[in-house]
């Protein structure tokens, strides 16, 4: 390994840790700031102009606090937890392009990666909720697993519909597929399935299920469950599954920009680059933060009904269409 | 598809665990505890304990002058004090042979209808908190806002009212008040439309309290449970409408009922109510007639003659009943509280058995309990 591979190297690890934690840190504060706008008020404004640091106040605090490992619970596990859920998210973010060139490793299974990656997540609440000897963490992560694993069946269904309409793993192919104006982005292209929308939509259900996120944060209910998987876990513990809840919306979020809507390919043809990426991505996060501050939670069995008895039939159709279409139409 | 049935807990409980949701619980609104026999995440038995908050009002009645546990009825059901007031003054009226002059009257229906609005907007918004859905409490309190700086000006408290005297009331309204009210009928009637588009009307609340915690008619006899509760399950029972008080015969307004029994038709119940209290007001500040606000001839030292008075109120959780026991002395023999919020929870256990955690807390919710009401 030469010299420049390992600085290369290098400077990719540090730029993803700290894109995770920028985007972590301020997503919070713009998750808080959005939750603030549309509840008709200001939102965190103290710290800092304007509260722009507030996260770093936040920070410090939880730094500050005593790490418990509540007795009885199994204090080996209950560590590992938190590192479990931040990994992933880290991971996969070096196989994710940002743009044409800017991507900590182009391999030929990103797609895959980043699902196998995406699925440790689960294990990782589950041992949280385990490991902490505590009745509503148990309760929470029973919901996770069944939660999780309900929506983890039509979300890869519909990557394997994307995989064979696209005919790659490559996340970098995936984009280049869809170079030009908006109507080539995935999201449009009827040709390859008539039901791309309602495909990217499974896709978007799932993906806020996967992260546990409202309307689906059975995880940590916090009204019925206190602070689900996450009661026991003080200081730095909470924050770094709080920061983890930010990194895995930002890995979903940047898979629909790049699955469906192009990833860093400009919408008029001309001037792709990194930009667009984040603004699509940005975009897809906003859209998060606003379904969580708009509808109520839904019942667990409502939950499970939705994945089971819509969201899979649903997947499962559209991936025989494309199959379908792709011997027909195109053989 | 379909609508949510009862979901079978399992028919082997093989293994059950005791769940203590509180006193200290985000779901309990105060300091409630509720035994959970689990099976999983069914509810095998839930058993509600009480009286982390108790106060003993009653006994405290029998150690203070008449007038001087006036105070006390605001903190019992801190958010409809005004109702709990108007019972115990109307009851120490009855006592006593107090008249009370017609514009005091009309002023003690505006702001008990005031209160009662501004309790179902609180329990608007933490019950949809407790469905998971924290926007709505602050819309709900923006409007309650209003209410409380009305109230405000008259009364001098924001809360824990202690408005009412016997005989009357102690302050006079202004014109400030009325156009206040007039404002506020004007402001909340779109407001109770955008509720409905935005709220009522989501299909994830629908599916959530539809079918869900049903109450049957027998049930709420059986335990006495009163207000929206029963009014959910199809018996138009207001005390306003059935033992007509003060000067409620004089007002057009409905009582509206749902008969399904759930937890949706509790919701709907109470937002139609306050639909029906803006009416009310409405009608109240068109009439209000001129007058003195308290009665001259009450004395300074209250001594009602010997006897067992009773008086009931709706309040907004339900029928709250005084009942004094006079023996002709400057304190009350006994003073006994009916609060409807005991009662209301006391069906709690048999309304969910069987039930899973999150719907069990729904319909905890739908009770709209008060705890200190509970306890006293």
């Amino acid at each position: 390994m030469s010299l420049s591979e390992l600085l290369r190297m290098l400077v990719y690890v540090v730029g993803v840790m700290a894109f995770v934690g920028l985007n972590a840190a301020y997503l919070v504060l713009a998750e808080r700031k959005g939750a603030g706008r549309f509840q008709r008020r200001p939102g965190p404004t103290e710290v800092g102009y304007a509260g722009w640091l507030q996260p770093v106040a936040d920070g410090v605090k939880l730094l500050c606090k005593q790490l418990i490992v509540p007795p009885g619970a199994d204090a080996a596990l209950f560590r590992l937890a938190p590192l479990l859920v931040m990994i992933p998210a880290m991971m996969s973010l070096a196989v994710i392009p940002f743009s044409e060139t800017l991507v900590g490793r182009n391999i030929n299974v990103g797609l895959v990666f980043v699902f196998a990656f995406g699925a440790i997540n689960v294990m990782a609440v589950m041992l949280s909720g385990w490991a902490s000897r505590n009745k509503y963490a148990i309760i929470s992560a029973a919901r996770v697993v069944s939660q999780d694993v309900a929506y983890e069946i039509p979300m890869l269904l519909v990557v394997i519909t994307m995989l064979m309409a696209t005919g790659t793993m490559n996340l970098h192919e995936i984009v280049q597929q869809q170079a030009g104006w908006f109507w080539h982005w995935n999201l449009f292209r009827l040709d390859l399935n008539p039901l791309m929308p309602v495909t990217f939509i499974i896709f978007f259900t799932c993906m806020l299920a996967e992260t546990n996120r409202a309307p689906f944060d059975m995880a940590e209910a916090e009204s019925e469950l206190v602070a689900g998987a996450f009661t026991e876990y003080a200081g730095m513990g909470f924050g770094v599954f709080f920061m983890a809840e930010y990194a895995n919306i930002v890995v979903g979020c940047a898979m629909t920009t790049l699955l469906f809507l192009g990833g860093w390919q400009s919408p008029f043809g001309v001037g792709s680059g990194v930009i667009w990426f984040l603004l699509k991505m940005y975009a897809v996060v906003f859209t998060v933060i606003w379904v969580r501050w708009t509808f109520p939670r839904t019942q667990f069995y409502n939950l499970l009904n939705l994945s089971w008895k819509i969201l899979i039939p649903l997947s499962l159709f559209t991936l025989i269409l494309t199959a379908v279409m792709m011997k027909v139409l195109r053989a | 598809m379909s609508a949510p049935e009862v979901i079978p807990a399992s028919d082997k409980p093989c293994e059950t665990f005791v769940l203590n949701v509180g006193p200290q619980h985000p779901a309990t609104h105060g300091v409630l505890r509720l035994k959970l026999t689990m099976d999983g995440e069914y509810i095998m038995r839930a058993e509600p304990v009480c009286g982390y908050i108790h106060r003993m009002h009653e006994k405290m009645g029998e150690n203070r002058t008449w007038a001087q546990f006036l105070p006390n009825t605001g903190r019992i059901d801190y958010l409809a004090a005004m109702a709990y007031n108007h019972a115990y003054v109307a009851a120490v009226e009855r006592a006593a042979k107090i008249a009370v002059p017609p514009r005091a009257e009309y002023i003690r229906v505006i702001t008990t209808e005031l209160n009662r609005i501004s309790s179902h907007l609180v329990w608007f918004g933490a019950f949809l908190l407790d469905l998971g859905g924290f926007t709505p409490l602050l819309y709900a309190f923006d409007d309650r806002e209003q209410i409380l700086d009305m109230l405000e000006a008259v009364t001098g408290s924001r809360l824990t009212y202690c408005y009412y005297r016997f005989g009357g009331v102690c302050n006079d309204v202004d014109a400030d008040f009325i156009r206040g009210c007039r404002d506020f009928v004007a402001r909340l009637r779109p407001r109770l439309k955008m509720y409905r588009t935005l709220v009522t009307d989501n299909i994830i609340l629908r599916k959530r309290l539809e079918g869900i915690g049903f109450i049957s008619q027998e049930m709420c006899r059986k335990y006495g449970a009163t207000g929206p509760v029963i009014r959910g399950s199809g018996v138009a029972y207001d005390v306003r409408k059935i033992e007509p008080y003060s000067v409620y015969r004089e007002f057009d307004f409905d009582i509206p009922t749902f008969p399904e029994g759930d937890c949706m038709a509790r919701y709907l119940v109470r937002m139609e109510e306050m639909a029906q209290s803006l009416r009310i007001i409405e009608q109240a500040v068109d009439k209000l007639p001129d007058g003195p606000v308290l009665s001259s001839g009450v004395p300074r030292v209250l001594k009602p003659p010997a006897g067992d008075y009773c008086f009931a109120v709706e309040a907004a959780r339900g029928r709250f009943l005084v009942r004094i026991v006079s023996d002709n002395k400057e304190i009350p023999y006994r003073v006994r509280l009916r609060t409807p919020c005991f009662s209301n929870l006391s069906l709690f256990e048999e309304a969910t058995a069987g039930m899973m955690l999150p719907d069990a807390l729904a319909v905890l919710g739908s009770l709209d309990l008060v705890i200190p009401d509970i306890d006293r």
